[in-house]
């Protein structure tokens, strides 16, 4: 019984000093909670501009000359050059660790090449860092955010550093949270985001103050699919106003959201075109895959299809089921023949595909080491 | 200008936002005052109305609490990367560091300033040399400037918070005492030199009130190549890794 008494009491203790640890707790998530809403109104009660009000005309091409970046005598990327074409949306493609971040590093100021130049309108970015940040949105790899700020607050603080006008910053804060689709989140701190949020926040620190040209290394990496798909959704918006650079290891990356792909390997420009080009590159002939049903033999039948002047090689995949693989130089003529074919010497025709060279064959055909 | 006083809004607001500010606050208001007014050689022992056990004190807390400001300040952005982010905002790598350097320099001088009330309890125990007063806080916030400038030089060696902190102690320790000891031991131009590379000898003439060019010069050429090694680690940094 007295055991029981003191246990209680004590319990009673640490139950009052929990209450008054409570209460003020609950005081101090009021004061917040307020402070929180008064802000929602302020923003609320602001005038809304259009997203990119007063939009320039903007033509600004960067140029990349001979960038070289050696790390303790090894060159990370190797006399690189190319355009970055103002409206463009252009894919870096490569491997892991074939240079893309460290071009986008350099790009964006925050490393300074061994040798070469990056250049805007004849003049060098690196005379004057300053005045060039002001005009790119740069989304690191990893997407670095400092976790135990507030969103409005992290914002706030990217548009002063980028020059925001004071009177201007709420509207577009809160403009650019209901853009990058950060709404339901955005009274949280940054480090109780998902992964997905947090990206969008990176996103929106990057376009916080409109600038021309947008460089994002691997802005959809670690994401799960459907995030993959709204933020690539939203690079693609972003792409029929701005200027994007985007590093990416995804193909279907690319050929979802890029006019241009420049592929990379070893510190080396391996390719530079776009991706429709890239395709027919690939293609010195198409592939056909064709099952027939027939009566005759399949000795029989390669013979008479090798007739076909179009078809290079043909490979019998299935002798029983008559399945084919054949190479041609002209799918649309192959395929024509092949039905005629198959009309005069009455066999049916039970499956006829294309099958298309993909992206990744060319990647791979181009990065892999040898 | 303005992108520094951003930054260092920004810095202060996370000392207060996270614990840091708090801790430090109450640790060094608490040592100093326990020892200036309750413990040991106190006011009371000393029978004297002046500060000057509190600005002994004060000398050696501040030694080992400006560390614990400063180890996060560089080495923290290097680890999460966030330095990316600045970096390649409007923001040079010098402006960074300064900013760095202010917003601790403002939150020592937050709490050097929370210890005014002794200053008002001294003056009304009897006659106080106020030269001798404002001369010892003077004192106080230039050596912490030079702990600082000091400390935030480590946090950009190293992304390990630890290493910078001890590295801070380490380096710190020579010129609040070994470069003191050494000139003690020597005569001529050498116990000169390392006299005047001491802070202590600076310290010890500006707490009395001396306000002399020399030491002042000393102070702020501590400061600023703290300030520009640490700018420069900063910059080498970005260009190797």
């Amino acid at each position: 019984m007295i055991h029981k008494n003191s246990f209680n009491k004590k319990n009673d203790l640490k139950h009052h000093n929990f209450c008054t640890v409570k209460m003020f707790y609950s005081l101090y998530l009021r004061i917040n909670c307020w402070r929180r809403l008064h802000l929602f109104n302020s923003l609320t009660k602001s005038p809304k501009l259009p997203i990119f009000a007063n939009r320039k005309i903007y033509s600004m091409e960067i140029n990349i000359e001979n960038l070289t970046k050696i790390y303790r005598e090894q060159k990370a990327i190797n006399a690189i050059s190319f355009q970055l074409n103002s409206g463009e949306v252009l894919g870096f493609l490569g491997p892991n660790g074939a240079g893309k971040s460290t071009t986008m590093k350099i790009i964006s100021c925050f490393m300074a090449p061994s040798s070469g130049n990056v250049t805007v309108d004849g003049k060098s970015i690196f005379d004057d860092p300053e005045a060039f940040k002001l005009k790119i949105g740069y989304l690191p790899e990893n997407n670095p955010l400092y976790l135990d700020m507030y969103i409005h607050d992290y914002l706030a603080f990217i548009a002063a550093l980028q020059k925001v006008p004071k009177d201007k910053t709420i509207a577009r804060i809160s403009e650019i949270i209901e853009y990058v689709g950060l709404g339901d989140e955005q009274h949280k701190k940054i480090g109780e985001l998902s992964k997905g949020y947090k990206q969008r926040v990176g996103l929106a620190q990057a376009l916080i103050h409109d600038p021309e040209v947008l460089i994002l290394d691997e802005p959809t990496s670690g994401l799960d699919p459907n995030q993959i798909v709204e933020i690539r959704e939203l690079i693609k918006n972003l792409g029929k106003e701005k200027t994007i650079l985007l590093s990416t290891h995804i193909l279907q990356e690319v050929e979802a959201t890029c006019d241009r792909i420049i592929i990379i390997n070893k510190g080396k420009i391996v390719a530079d075109s776009t991706p429709a080009a890239l395709h027919q590159q690939a293609q010195s002939g198409s592939l056909i895959r064709l099952q027939l049903e027939s009566k005759q033999t399949v000795d029989q039948v390669s013979m008479i299809l090798k007739e076909i002047p179009s078809i290079i090689d043909l490979s019998v995949l299935d002798d029983q089921k008559l399945l084919y693989q054949i190479q041609s130089s002209d799918a649309y003529s192959s395929k024509k023949a092949l039905f005629d074919l198959c009309v005069k010497q009455g066999w049916y025709m039970l499956e006829m595909k294309e099958s298309e060279t993909k992206l990744e064959d060319i990647f791979r055909k181009l990065t892999a080491s040898n | 200008m303005n992108a520094i006083w951003i930054l260092t809004k920004k810095e202060i607001k996370s000392y207060f936002d996270s614990l840091i500010a708090y801790i430090l606050l109450i640790l060094f208001l608490g040592f100093s005052g326990f020892f200036t007014w309750l413990y040991g050689n106190d006011i009371f022992l000393v029978g004297q109305a002046s500060l000057n056990v509190f600005f002994s004190w004060s000398f050696w807390t501040l030694f080992f609490f400006i560390p614990g400001i400063t180890m996060r300040t560089v080495a923290e952005e290097m680890h999460s990367g966030t330095i990316e982010i600045l970096s390649t905002k409007a923001i040079s790598n010098m402006q960074i560091i300064s900013a760095k350097f202010l917003a601790a320099w403002m939150l020592v001088l937050i709490a050097l300033l929370l210890t005014l009330p002794y200053y008002i309890t001294v003056s009304r125990l009897g006659d106080v040399d106020h030269g001798a007063i404002i001369g010892g806080y003077l004192g106080l916030l230039l050596i912490s400037g030079t702990y600082i400038s000091i400390g935030i030089f480590a946090s950009s060696i190293s992304r390990n918070q630890i290493v910078a902190f001890l590295l801070t102690l380490f380096i710190a320790l020579f010129f609040q005492l070994i470069f003191d000891l050494i000139a003690r031991n020597m005569t001529g131009g050498m116990a000169a030199f390392f006299n005047f590379i001491s802070l202590n000898s600076h310290f010890g003439s500006i707490s009395r009130g001396v306000i002399d060019f020399r030491d002042i010069f000393y102070f702020f050429s501590m400061i600023f190549s703290g300030l520009l090694l640490a700018n420069f680690m900063l910059s080498k940094k970005s260009l190797i890794d």
